[in-house]
């Protein structure tokens, strides 16, 4: 098992449409399951003019911080592809467990991204129960400890785009269930969600797309 | 109620994959049964509304999954199981055990708020109080699944 989480230093942050775009070059024919700003984010990376990618699954509206279990339980339905999920930081902290579910299921295809604001940006930019500056105790929610904790086999950790640019393709190639912990810029005050199409309809597509 | 054997048959019948689930001190002795069930994956949670969102991502995924929790997991559940029934929609099944149906005298609030909180969510259930409901188990799923609506199954149990 191999963990390698980097700690310590100040906290920097990389801006969040390039550290998407890293995963984007790289995702093969991987299910990308996207929640909250990724989903926001992430189609702008995606359509390339034609639409959503077909292995794409936008997953809105959600259950508050499901988006692991999702995508756990298609890793766990098709271990043959490769399935890769964006969480926000708010969203992990409502389901911190799901680290230890994940692990104990035995998901070797799975990769969790965390996208690390500290806020809830989606609300207005509160900053989480986990953000250095809403703790009396100071200090911010060190996510890749409790993936460690949990038993990641991959666990990895970066604030500068560069670093995880380098780092990326050999990351999502070491053995799983992977997890990065992604420190982001917010994208600021024009937070907005544009309505997908239907949900049956990106059903249909989706299922499609996995046969 | 029923054996560990019983219900991988009644599982097994019904194609079920993955059996997605957090155990009470009934559900639980079903446990080496459904682990050693050729054919059915147990998938263990650490909370129950984690349950339905792998329910749905198997489901999505081409897999016939069932979860399998208490009625107190089934309260704690509910932005996952209102997500996946009505955001989704997803006709998942669920077995959940029904704490203290089967001790009249109880004043246990597990027992007061069940079906109440099913029916608050719209989801019709199948009540099974009786051992020699187990056929009903299966009948009531497969007619749900073929009316693409939700599967519950709520079985009475004495202590949670």
């Amino acid at each position: 098992m191999a963990h390698d989480a980097p700690t310590g230093g100040e906290r920097a942050a990389m801006p969040l449409l390039p550290a998407l775009e890293v995963v984007h070059k790289r995702r093969g024919n991987a299910i990308v399951v996207t929640t909250m700003g990724a989903a926001r984010e992430w189609p702008k990376l995606s359509t390339e003019g034609v639409g959503p990618h077909p292995l794409d699954f936008q997953y809105l509206p959600s259950a508050m911080g499901h988006a692991p279990m999702l995508a756990l339980g298609l890793a766990l339905a098709r271990p043959e592809r490769e399935v890769i999920c964006f969480n926000g930081d708010g969203g992990m902290l409502m389901s911190l467990g799901c680290l230890v579910t994940v692990v104990a299921a035995g998901a070797h295809n799975f990769t969790l991204i965390v996208l690390d604001n500290g806020l809830y940006e989606v609300t207005g930019g509160q900053p989480t129960a986990g953000a250095a500056e809403a703790k009396v105790g100071g200090g911010s929610c060190d996510f890749a400890a409790f993936a460690q904790g949990a038993g990641f086999h991959t666990v990895r950790r970066y604030a500068k785009l560069g670093d995880w640019e380098a780092s990326a393709a050999e990351v999502l190639a070491l053995p799983g269930p992977r997890f990065v912990q992604l420190f982001t810029q917010p994208v600021g005050a024009a937070y907005h969600l544009p309505a997908p199409a239907p949900m049956a309809e990106r059903i249909q597509k989706f299922q499609a797309a996995l046969e | 109620m029923f054996t560990g054997a019983q219900i991988v048959e009644v599982f097994t019948k019904l194609g079920i994959t993955h059996v997605v689930w957090l155990p009470d001190s009934t559900l639980g002795t079903w446990e080496p049964a459904l682990a050693s069930a050729d054919g059915l994956q147990l998938v263990r949670v650490c909370r129950e509304g984690e349950a339905w969102t792998i329910a749905a991502g198997l489901h999505l995924g081409g897999k016939r999954p069932i979860v399998v929790i208490q009625s107190t997991g089934l309260f704690e559940s509910g932005d996952a199981l209102r997500n996946v029934y009505y955001d989704l929609g997803l006709p998942l099944w669920s077995l959940i055990g029904y704490r203290s149906y089967l001790l009249p005298d109880s004043r246990d609030s597990a027992k007061r708020f069940a079906e109440p909180i099913l029916k608050a969510w719209a989801l019709d259930y199948l009540l099974i109080e009786r051992p020699e409901q187990l056929s009903d188990i299966a009948a009531h799923l497969e007619a749900c699944a073929a009316a693409n609506k939700p599967g519950i199954v709520l079985m009475a149990e004495g202590k949670g």
